[in-house]
């Protein structure tokens, strides 16, 4: 160390005497007055580097541990129906007797499983259409002024909380399908009704941005080929623009599957299968919704709940690997 | 059908489909408004929510929405903040930030009904809070972390290299440089990215049922010390929300009022989260503009 100390000072003095231009010669600045210890330490700046990289190292991090505990947590929960409790897990997919309280052989989660995916393909299959039509309004038709009105129009539909919707579609949708299909009025039409609005902007605004994307110079290009309008539309931008289309149409998807109390208000909740669309029947997240309170911690009608959790959280991966599934493939 | 036709009705289906979502949008907002805003009156806003009355109030449930909204961002944005500093500035692109943003996707992704379910196991039963507060907030804390850490994230990546570089040029440290000159630049867009969210945090319901509990606990309103059972300020208190209010009211259909009571509460959410959407527009303009040398 001392060693080392003394090679710095005979540099210093050596570059000091190496200086040719006169007036930035450093005369003042002799070997001994360079603080060494000073110089070979990390500085203010570095330690406040470390400082903030650790900070930011940490919020990471903590995420991190956080999305592992998550899945931790209700894989245990759900697994537990299946490991303590031997349901098995063909007969909890493929039944549709759920009485979980009645013993091991009346878990079968396939009515909501049906349901659920019932709501969600629906949903998807009406917003969609609305959804492109939006969007090309935006992007192709409209001047910037209709533009940004119907943008914050999504704005506003997106802000509108899932509570909120789940009550009008009971005091208007559910009345509604009462009257014109008889019934109850609750059921998968309803629900499938309330989703549509709700998924409406998600698939909307990625669709925007999947439209934007299209480099201008095809669209001029059709257009100079003398296609109209639509032919450029159709055969050229939505062309290009399909991959992102479907990813758009995925997260739509992702939305209504995975929401819960709107959908618990107008389904009806009884765990059916569904004969028709406006029957009372249960999803996923209903059951969930509606029966977590009303079971204890550790038995096996609680279990079986976490097994729904797990299920909606295995569907939440699914729809994240096939975005992404398509984004790749998009890329080629 | 020649071309020139298909793309007259081609045209016409668009825009007819356009006027039905815009239909649809005014009927919902007008049909809550019209419903709603006649009974949001001053006893609405400060009397007791009756269990089995009618006539009832949503004073405790407006201001536990608003303890929860402050609570869920005094700990979510520092978190969000450094995630997205990280991944603005820090992060290189290898397998590590790859993993890092898949995991934030994979967290957006969840329904909230998971993240309040997670909340449950975690913070009511594991660590014995039971139904209370600051189980509500770490949970929504959880559902609110993915979209602001990406708000943020965008702000900050808004923000011109050369800023950064000149920071950088005066010989600062890169963190000196982020905190002085990246985060003041990127404030206008990491503010409206927090008051949008804090719009979504308080409509949210879902993550809320099983955290923060479906009843409230008596609440004094003088009683200034945290650490008393029935004081408002009481962490520890189980509280139910405006939504969580509106979801109840109309599944157990106990009060004879429910309608009235959740037209009139919807409204006052609707409301609120418009505040909130038109006070992050006009924050972010103000602050952009008073913050660059940006005219108009």
């Amino acid at each position: 160390m001392k060693n080392e100390k003394d090679d710095l000072k005979q540099l210093v003095n050596e570059t000091l005497a190496e200086q040719k231009v006169p007036h930035v010669k450093l005369k003042k600045i002799g070997a001994d007055k360079v603080d060494v210890e000073k110089l070979t330490k990390p500085s203010k700046e570095t330690h406040q580097e470390y400082w903030g990289k650790g900070l930011t190292y940490a919020a990471i991090v903590l995420i991190i541990v956080l999305v592992v505990s998550i899945i931790g947590f209700i894989a245990t929960h759900g697994l537990a129906t299946f490991i303590q409790d031997h349901v098995n897990v063909f007969h909890f997919l493929s039944s549709s007797d759920w009485d979980p309280g009645e013993g091991k052989n009346h878990v079968g989660a396939a009515a909501m499983i049906v349901t659920s995916f019932a709501v969600t393909i629906l949903a998807a299959l009406v917003a969609t259409p609305f959804a492109i039509a939006v969007a090309l309004f935006m992007t192709e038709y409209s001047s910037k002024k209709g533009g940004r009105f119907l943008q914050s129009v999504m704005e506003l539909l997106v802000g509108i909380p899932s509570v909120v919707y789940g009550f009008l579609g009971l005091t208007i949708i559910v009345p509604f399908i009462r009257n014109v299909f008889g019934g109850t009025g609750f059921g998968i039409l309803s629900a499938t009704l309330v989703l549509f609005v709700m998924v409406l902007p998600t698939i909307t605004s990625l669709t925007v941005d999947s439209l934007k994307a299209v480099p201008n110079h095809y669209r001029k290009a059709s257009l100079a080929l003398g296609a109209t309008h639509w032919q450029t539309i159709y055969k050229v931008v939505l062309r290009v623009a399909t991959p992102r289309i479907m990813t758009a149409v995925i997260f739509g998807m992702a939305r209504a599957f995975g929401e819960a109390l709107a959908v618990q208000m107008v389904i009806g909740n009884a765990v059916l299968m569904p004969s028709n669309l406006v029957s009372p029947s249960a999803t996923l997240t209903s059951q969930l919704t509606s029966q977590m309170g009303n079971t204890v911690m550790g038995t096996l009608p609680n279990n079986a709940l976490w097994s729904l959790a797990l299920l909606l959280l295995i569907m939440a991966l699914v729809f994240n690997f096939l975005v992404r599934l398509i984004g790749k493939k998009g890329q080629k | 059908m020649n071309a020139k036709t298909k793309d007259k009705v081609a045209t016409a289906v668009i825009y007819a489909l356009v006027s039905i979502v815009v239909v649809i949008l005014f009927g919902i907002i007008g049909n809550i408004l019209v419903s709603g805003v006649p009974h949001l009156s001053w006893h609405f806003l400060t009397s007791e929510a009756s269990s089995y009355q009618a006539n009832g109030g949503v004073r405790d449930q407006l201001f536990n929405s608003l303890y929860l909204l402050v609570l869920t961002m005094i700990i979510s944005i520092p978190i969000a903040l450094g995630a997205a500093i990280y991944l603005a500035e820090y992060a290189k692109d290898n397998w590590f930030t790859s993993l890092i943003r898949t995991t934030i996707e994979i967290l957006s992704s969840l329904p909230s009904i998971v993240v309040g379910l997670f909340g449950y196991l975690l913070f009511v039963v594991q660590f014995g809070f039971g139904f209370s507060i600051i189980s509500g907030a770490m949970a929504l804390t959880f559902f609110n972390l993915p979209t602001l850490t990406s708000n943020i994230e965008q702000a900050i990546k808004g923000v011109p290299q050369s800023q950064h570089d000149a920071g950088l040029a005066l010989g600062l440290s890169n963190w000196k440089t982020i905190r002085g000159i990246v985060l003041p630049a990127a404030l206008p867009g990491i503010l409206t990215g927090v008051i949008l969210s804090a719009g979504r945090i308080f409509g949210e319901a879902a993550a809320l049922i099983y955290t923060a509990g479906q009843s409230g606990s008596t609440i004094d309103y003088s009683n200034w010390n945290p650490m008393s059972p029935t004081s408002f300020l009481n962490v520890m208190r189980p509280a139910e929300t405006l939504a969580v209010h509106i979801w109840k009211v109309n599944t157990e259909g106990i009060i004879p009022d429910a309608d009235v009571i959740s037209a009139a509460t919807s409204a006052l959410l609707i409301i609120v989260v418009i505040l909130f959407n038109l006070g992050a527009r006009a924050l972010g303009n103000h602050l952009y503009r008073k913050l660059t040398a940006a005219k108009s």
